[in-house]
C-alpha cells in the first residue's frame, strides 16, 4: 500500500498526530533536561547580582543566597536573605511588590538590623516608559533617596511622595508609580518590625 | 521541481511579499517589541531563526502529512522549536535572554510563522523553503527594525540604545542620541506603533508606485 492511500485513511490521521506529539515531547524533555543546570545556575547568579546591587560592598562576608528563612506575608511566601559578618547577622534582603500604574511592581530591598534601609532597587515593572521607568536605577537616581531612611526617620506620616506631604519626590507626569514604590517600601520595612525575631531569632 | 527561482523568492520575502509591509502578518508582535531598534532586532533574528527551522522541518516531512491533519502538527512543531529556543537562549545566551526573554514566547503566535509553513514549505524542497525562511525573517527583521528606529527616533531621541547589551560591546558605536531632544513619549505606546506603521504603509506604496511608473515608461518603447 503506498502512501497516498495511506494518508487518507481515517486511523493514519490520529496516528500521525500521535507519533508527531510524541516526538517534540521527547524533544522538550531532552533539551529541557539539557538545558536545566545551565538555566539555574544562570538565575542564581542574577539574584545574586541583584542582591548584591542593594547590599553595600564589603558588608558581609557569608553566602546570603543559602542563609534563608521564609515567612508568611499576607498568605504568600516571603524568602528573606540573610547577610552575616561573621556570625553576627548585618543585613537581611527580601523582595516586596506592590501595585503601580500598570501592573505589578517588583523592589527588592536591604535592611539593616536598625530598620534602616541599605539600598533599595526596582527588579520588574510594566510602568509607563519614559514617565513611570524613572524608578529604574539605571534610569535615574531617584531609588537611592530611600536610603538611610527607617520608619523613624521620616516619620511614618511623611514617608509618601511630596504631593502627598511626604519626603520622597515624585515625577512629572507621574505620581502613582513613586507613590507605589514607597508604599512598597515602607510596607517592607513594617514587616521587618514585625517579624524582627523571626527573621533575627531562627539563627541557623 | 528544478526550476525553483530563488531570486523570486528571495524579493518576495525581502519586499514584494513581506510579512509586515505587503502581508500585514505578525502585526501582533511588531507593535509590542518595536520600541526600539534593538529590540526589534532581537526579535526579528530570533523569529528568522524559528521560521527557517520550521520551514525546513515542514518541508521535511511535507510528503507524510495529510491534509486533514496538517495544521495541528505544525502548531505543534512551531511550539516546540520556540520552547526549544526558549530554553537554550535562557541557558547559554541568558544576557541576551534578558533583554528578550518576554518576546521568545510571542513568536508562536507570529501567524506569519504558520503561514510560510502552510503556502510555501509544505509545497516545496527543503532547500527553497530554507531559503524561503531567511528571505521572509529577513523581511520580517528589516520591518522591525525600520519600526523600532522610527519609533525610538521620535520617541526617546536615541538610535539602537542598548544596542552593545544585545549584540555585544563592540556594537556600541550604533548607539546614537539626538542631545537636547527629549522624546514624544506618545511614539513609543501603542499608539505611536499604529501612526509610524501607517507611515511606512504609505511610504511603500508610493515607492511600488513610482517603481511600476517607472516600468510602463520603459516598457512602451519596446512594446511600440
Amino acid at each position: 500500500m503506498n502512501l497516498d492511500t495511506l494518508r487518507d485513511k481515517l486511523g493514519y490521521q490520529p496516528l500521525l498526530l500521535g507519533i508527531v506529539a510524541l516526538l517534540a515531547s521527547g524533544a522538550l524533555a531532552v533539551v529541557s533536561d539539557a538545558t536545566a543546570p545551565a538555566i539555574a545556575a544562570a538565575e542564581a547568579k542574577d539574584l545574586r547580582n541583584s542582591l548584591s546591587d542593594v547590599l553595600p560592598a564589603g558588608l558581609a562576608d557569608n553566602d546570603f543566597l543559602k542563609d534563608t528563612v521564609e515567612l508568611d506575608r499576607n498568605g504568600k511566601t516571603v524568602t528573606i536573605y540573610r547577610a552575616r559578618q561573621g556570625e553576627a547577622l548585618k543585613a537581611v534582603l527580601f523582595k516586596v511588590a506592590e501595585r503601580g500604574y500598570s501592573g505589578e511592581i517588583q523592589v527588592l530591598m536591604a535592611v539593616d538590623m536598625d530598620g534602616r534601609t541599605l539600598g533599595v532597587r526596582v527588579l520588574k515593572h510594566t510602568e509607563t516608559p519614559g514617565l513611570g521607568d524613572k524608578i529604574e536605577v539605571k534610569k535615574d537616581s531617584w531609588v537611592l533617596s530611600f536610603n538611610g531612611k527607617s520608619l523613624l526617620d521620616p516619620t511614618p506620616e511623611r514617608w509618601g511622595v511630596k504631593k502627598d506631604n511626604g519626603v520622597f519626590d515624585q515625577f512629572a507626569g507621574a505620581t502613582i508609580t513613586p507613590r507605589a514604590v514607597v508604599k512598597a517600601v515602607k510596607g517592607g520595612l513594617e514587616f521587618f518590625t514585625a517579624h524582627k525575631a523571626e527573621i533575627t531569632g531562627q539563627a541557623a | 521541481m528544478s526550476d525553483i527561482q530563488y531570486g523570486r523568492i528571495i524579493k518576495d520575502g525581502l519586499w514584494e511579499q513581506n510579512v509586515v509591509f505587503a502581508q500585514m502578518l505578525a502585526l501582533c508582535p511588531l507593535m509590542a517589541v518595536t520600541t526600539s531598534g534593538t529590540n526589534g532586532l532581537g526579535m526579528g533574528l530570533a523569529s528568522t531563526a524559528v521560521l527557517v527551522c520550521a520551514n525546513v522541518l515542514v518541508s521535511l516531512i511535507r510528503k507524510v502529512v495529510s491534509a486533514q491533519v496538517r495544521i495541528p502538527v505544525f502548531i505543534v512543531l512551531i511550539a516546540t522549536l520556540v520552547t526549544i529556543v526558549d530554553l537554550a537562549m535562557n541557558a547559554w545566551l541568558h544576557e541576551l535572554y534578558k533583554v528578550l526573554g518576554l518576546f521568545i514566547a510571542l513568536i508562536v503566535v507570529n501567524c506569519a510563522i504558520l503561514g510560510r509553513s502552510e503556502s510555501f514549505a509544505v509545497k516545496n524542497g527543503v532547500v527553497a523553503s530554507a531559503v524561503d525562511g531567511i528571505a521572509m525573517g529577513l523581511g520580517f527583521t528589516g520591518a522591525l527594525v525600520l519600526l523600532g528606529l522610527v519609533r525610538e527616533f521620535f520617541g526617546a531621541g536615541t538610535l539602537f540604545a542598548q544596542a552593545s547589551q544585545l549584540l555585544g560591546p563592540s556594537f556600541a558605536f550604533l548607539e546614537v542620541q539626538v542631545p537636547g531632544y527629549g522624546g514624544a513619549l506618545l511614539m513609543i505606546l501603542p499608539p505611536g506603533a499604529f501612526a509610524a506603521l501607517g507611515f511606512l504603509l504609505a511610504g511603500k506604496r508610493i515607492i511600488d508606485r513610482k517603481l511600476a511608473e517607472r516600468e510602463a515608461a520603459s516598457a512602451e518603447p519596446a512594446a511600440a
